[in-house]
């Protein structure tokens, strides 16, 4: 299935969860926030959540800032 | 007494508050930061650049136990902002945010109907709230009625460094509101800084000023040093501007009188 992933679609197998996403992509789940359409997915539901085809996730971090 | 303040429940004793963008490097930025005592530190939310490892690493570089402070830099609807607030928690797991909804790109002046809009929303979702805005009192006024824990009005635009630009909005939202006052942009050397705690902001909030300095560690210092000496002189009481001299040695008591 296709999600689109900090702006580009991306191909992940159907029934991917956030964890797998964050492993997939060897992000550390601590340093990152995930949101999934316009909504944070808060770091204990990582496991649970499962994207569906079509989902818009962000993947942020912080960077340097005033 | 320690000479402390608070943001919500968090208690300060540095009034210097500092950013953590366009330094040259993550070593120069974490000595500046060091050196500018500052307790509470500004850090922007942005998507992860998946295409290289290690993207995420900008904590590394801050020292344990300062407090961040995440902003919602570059949003232009207060929609953007709240997302981006949520993200911000999520990341740090703390309750500040500073607020910022923009309304224009070549200035970066605040967008105030939407900052006063997303800091409703905010406040009522728990966060501890501390809006980047324009050196107005009646928003300023309007954003403490939001329960905004401070406010935060500019001194001149973000990164211009013109300095404190008007002096009198900023003693007049002192007037006005009974939350804290932070300066917050504009700032481009020690001066603007010391002048800023002597009109009775209760911090001030910099990073250009620091970051882009030929050295930012000896201006992190310097302007560490000037947020003192401004609060002190604040403290200590100025004196009335004269016309006229008032001498400070005796006129009697003169040889060959």
């Amino acid at each position: 299935m296709q999600v689109k992933l900090n702006g580009e679609i991306r191909e992940v197998p159907e029934g991917t969860t956030v964890a797998a996403l964050l492993a997939q992509l060897g992000v550390k789940a601590q340093r990152v926030a995930v949101e999934v359409n316009e909504a944070v997915v808060t770091k204990d539901r990582y496991d649970a959540h499962a994207l569906r085809g079509g989902d818009a996730v962000e993947i942020v971090a912080f960077v340097g800032g005033g | 007494m320690a000479d402390t303040w608070s943001l919500g429940k968090h208690t300060f004793t540095s009034r210097l508050l500092v950013g953590t963008g366009k330094y040259e490097s993550f070593p120069t930025m974490q000595r500046a930061l060091i050196a500018s005592g500052a307790e509470v530190v500004t850090v922007a939310v942005r998507r992860l650049d998946l295409s290289k490892t290690g993207a995420e690493s900008l904590l590394e570089w801050i020292p344990k136990g300062m407090t961040l402070l995440p902003n919602t830099a570059a949003c232009f609807t207060a929609d953007e902002a709240i997302r981006t607030a949520r993200l911000g928690r999520e990341l740090e797991m703390g309750d500040l945010v500073k607020l910022e909804v923009i309304g224009d790109k070549r200035t970066l002046f605040p967008d105030v109907e939407g900052l006063v809009q997303a800091a409703r929303v905010l406040v009522k979702e728990g966060f501890t709230v501390l809006p980047y805005t324009n050196d107005d009192p009646v928003t300023a006024k309007k954003l403490e009625d939001a329960g905004c824990a401070a406010v935060m009005p500019l001194g001149a635009p973000i990164g211009s460094g013109l300095g404190i630009r008007n002096p009198y909005n900023l003693r007049i939202i002192m007037e006005t509101v009974k939350v804290p006052v932070l300066v917050d942009a504009g700032v481009g050397t020690a001066s603007d800084a010391a002048l800023a705690m002597e009109l009775g902001a209760v911090a001030v909030l910099m990073n250009t000023a620091i970051a882009e300095a030929k050295e930012p560690v000896l201006m992190a210092e310097a302007m560490r040093d000037a947020v003192a000496a401004g609060r002190k002189a604040l403290l200590a009481g100025r004196i009335p501007m004269k016309l006229h001299a008032s001498a400070s040695s005796p006129m009697t008591g003169l040889i060959g009188s």
